[in-house]
């Protein structure tokens, strides 16, 4: 059965998108992540353009964080205060995320900064998560207790000025670098229109020292916020949210979460993690080879869209 | 003309099919749209001018008419409006299958039927070498960026590029046999035949100009456009179901844009054009596209507050749904 997607503006399968969505669904519920970062290649993959692939990804994205941070808002696994400050770093980020989608989408480059920095994040974070995941597994198996959260150690993060208490984390950080961490987020959420929650999960724990039990549930209700903005930054400035294509992908998405978180909590954590940075790092080489490798045509067209 | 309008008036309530009434009135060749459609406005399909030069009165022979069929009501206009024309030897009469297609959920294109007469007039010498017909179709015009991809530090990234301006979204020229047996090359170039000789201007710094057909940002458009089934040409799909009476089938496929596409039909006898006419069609979104595609440009911010409000249910109603406490 085609449907007319309005924005996109050609038909696609809905079965296709539904079952896309279901897949990445069922992935992100796994391992706690939004699923942008394999949603929008995989709409670019099915003919949709690029531009309209991450602004409605991100609407998606909006969606899927919704569920997940309404249940952790009901075991009360939020820090209010630590996601707020983030997001007023991240609402600036976003903000200025899109200003450069949209000078690059003019000066014809989106596509291939979109590529580049996909491939230098995934293809970093990946092996990284790998080797970490390998290094946990190793331990495991010769018997050594899990380091799940590594103990004092102050960094030059911990010596900065304007530091606040974060209650519910129990942590004493400087605002700084959780400003950072916000703008950094919401900055690469527009442009690549991944909710980046498998960034900023490791960056609160590794930086901030967030402890695990907390830090999902934050970075989520972070995702829903950046997301939902990057949504309405995106319709108002370049109109190329397909709100269609986002309901299709979203009803799929939230359905195939919830069969994908119950997937994951029958497995072990340092396995998942592995699993998860193999997955981060496949798709990032696929980028990779995709700039590498002659493509078959050297020629592209792309319509002017008049602004208004 | 009148006569013409009211004749199929009647012959409409006749049968009671006034939902499918064309409306004559209007202006010959309109063909099948809904009751109280705005038909948009096109020009005369005869050759402007003259190519007779006369400007005696006809009278006009009536002429048997099927019932019942409004596309040939159609065409019966058409044909008596003609017949109040300048005599002449040959003129050009054409009607589309339908004059409006709208867009819904599950478009996946839609294939018009361009059908038409050549009209002789008795007193002319037959054509020894016959007719040949070559219809271009036009859709909305656009303008689009052609890049080419440039290795560059080992990766390939878009470097040089040029701006097509006003270039049709959407061109097929439709033939009944090769264009290059129906004229000669000069002919064809003067008369647009042929995606090669049809105008794409380039921008070329200040200036707008067209560019050689083998130009290769000029091939790539044109080819890159062609895998999109938005251009083409086909030498054979004009058939002649009579020496004078023929048909064409015009497929619109789902990725072209809505707006007025103009029918381009001209006559060639002896590889020299001697009669021309045009039609055309409109492709609209209606319904929920229409509201959703409208509602993103001209009210953006609404939009995208709307959408994110979507969201933000969806994403409460799958965890009251899925709710497992």
């Amino acid at each position: 059965m085609e449907i007319y997607l309005p924005i996109a503006d050609l038909p696609v399968n809905v079965f296709l998108l539904l079952g896309m969505g279901l897949a990445v669904g069922f992935i992100s519920g796994m391992f706690g992540i939004g699923g942008g970062f394999l949603m929008t290649p995989l709409l670019i993959f099915v003919g949709i353009a690029p531009a309209v692939a991450v602004a409605t990804v991100s609407t998606h994205i909006a969606a899927s964080s919704f569920t997940g941070a309404a249940a952790y808002w009901r075991r009360r696994a939020i820090d209010v205060a630590l996601a707020l400050m983030l997001l007023a770093g991240g609402i600036v980020g976003t903000t200025s995320g899109v200003l450069l989608f949209t000078a690059l989408r003019r000066l014809g480059q989106l596509d291939i900064v979109i590529g580049l920095s996909y491939l230098l994040l995934l293809v970093s974070v990946g092996a990284m998560m790998v080797a970490e995941g390998l290094r946990a597994m190793l331990r495991a198996r010769q018997g050594k207790p899990v380091e799940l959260r590594r103990p004092g150690s102050h960094t030059w993060i911990h010596g900065l000025p304007l530091k606040v208490r974060f209650k519910q984390s129990k942590i004493y950080v400087s605002a700084i670098p959780v400003c950072a961490i916000g703008f950094i987020m919401g900055f690469i959420g527009a442009i690549m229109g991944i909710g980046g929650g498998f960034l900023l999960v490791p960056m609160l724990i590794y930086f901030l020292r967030v402890p695990t039990s907390v830090v999902i549930g934050t970075s989520m209700v972070l995702t829903l916020i950046t997301m939902a903005s990057a949504t309405i930054l995106h319709a108002a400035t370049n109109h190329l949210v397909d709100a269609v294509l986002a309901l299709v992908l979203m009803v799929g998405g939230v359905t195939g979460a919830q069969f994908g978180a119950r997937a994951g909590q029958k497995m072990r954590s340092e396995r998942l993690r592995l699993l998860l940075g193999i997955l981060v790092l496949g798709v990032g080489l696929r980028f990779a080879f995709d700039l590498i490798v002659a493509p078959n045509d050297l020629f592209t067209i792309r319509t002017i869209v008049e602004s208004p | 003309m009148k006569r013409a309008s009211r004749r199929c008036i009647s012959k409409g309530a006749k049968s009671s099919r006034l939902d499918s009434l064309p409306p004559c009135g209007g202006g010959p060749g309109w063909g099948v749209v809904p009751w109280g459609t705005d038909a948009p406005p096109s020009p005369t399909p005869t050759p402007d001018p003259s190519p007779q030069g006369g400007g005696e009165e006809f009278a006009a022979p009536s002429r048997p008419l099927m019932r019942r069929i409004p596309a040939v009501c159609a065409m019966a206009a058409l044909l008596l409006a003609l017949a109040a024309l300048p005599a002449g030897a040959e003129r050009l009469v054409s009607s589309l299958s339908s004059h409006i297609v709208q867009i819904t959920s599950n478009f996946t294109g839609v294939e018009l039927t361009l059908f038409g007469t050549v009209e002789n007039d008795p007193a002319t010498a037959p054509r020894n070498g016959g007719y040949d017909i070559v219809a271009t179709v036009t859709g909305p015009r656009e303008s689009a960026v052609a890049r080419r991809k440039e290795r560059i530090f080992g990766i390939w990234i878009n470097a040089e590029s040029r701006t097509f301006v006003d270039a049709p979204s959407y061109l097929e020229v439709l033939a009944n046999r090769p264009f290059e047996s129906i004229a000669d090359a000069g002919t064809l170039h003067r008369e647009q035949i042929g995606i090669a000789n049809i105008s794409l201007p380039q921008q070329i710094g200040p200036d707008v100009a067209d560019v050689t057909p083998n130009d290769q940002f000029r091939q790539a458009f044109v080819r890159i456009k062609h895998e999109r089934n938005l251009y083409g040409e086909i030498t054979n799909g004009v058939t002649f179901l009579t020496p004078t009476l023929y048909r064409a089938s015009i497929f619109v496929p789902a990725e072209a844009l809505v707006g007025n596409y103009d029918v381009d039909v001209k006559l060639f006898a002896d590889g020299a054009v001697i009669a021309r006419t045009s039609s055309a069609f409109e492709i609209v979104t209606v319904g929920v596209e229409r509201f959703i595609a409208n509602a993103a440009v001209d009210h953006g911010l609404a939009y995208g507050v709307a959408t994110a409000m979507m969201a933000v249910m969806t994403g409460w109603f799958a965890s009251i749904v899925f709710r497992r406490d």
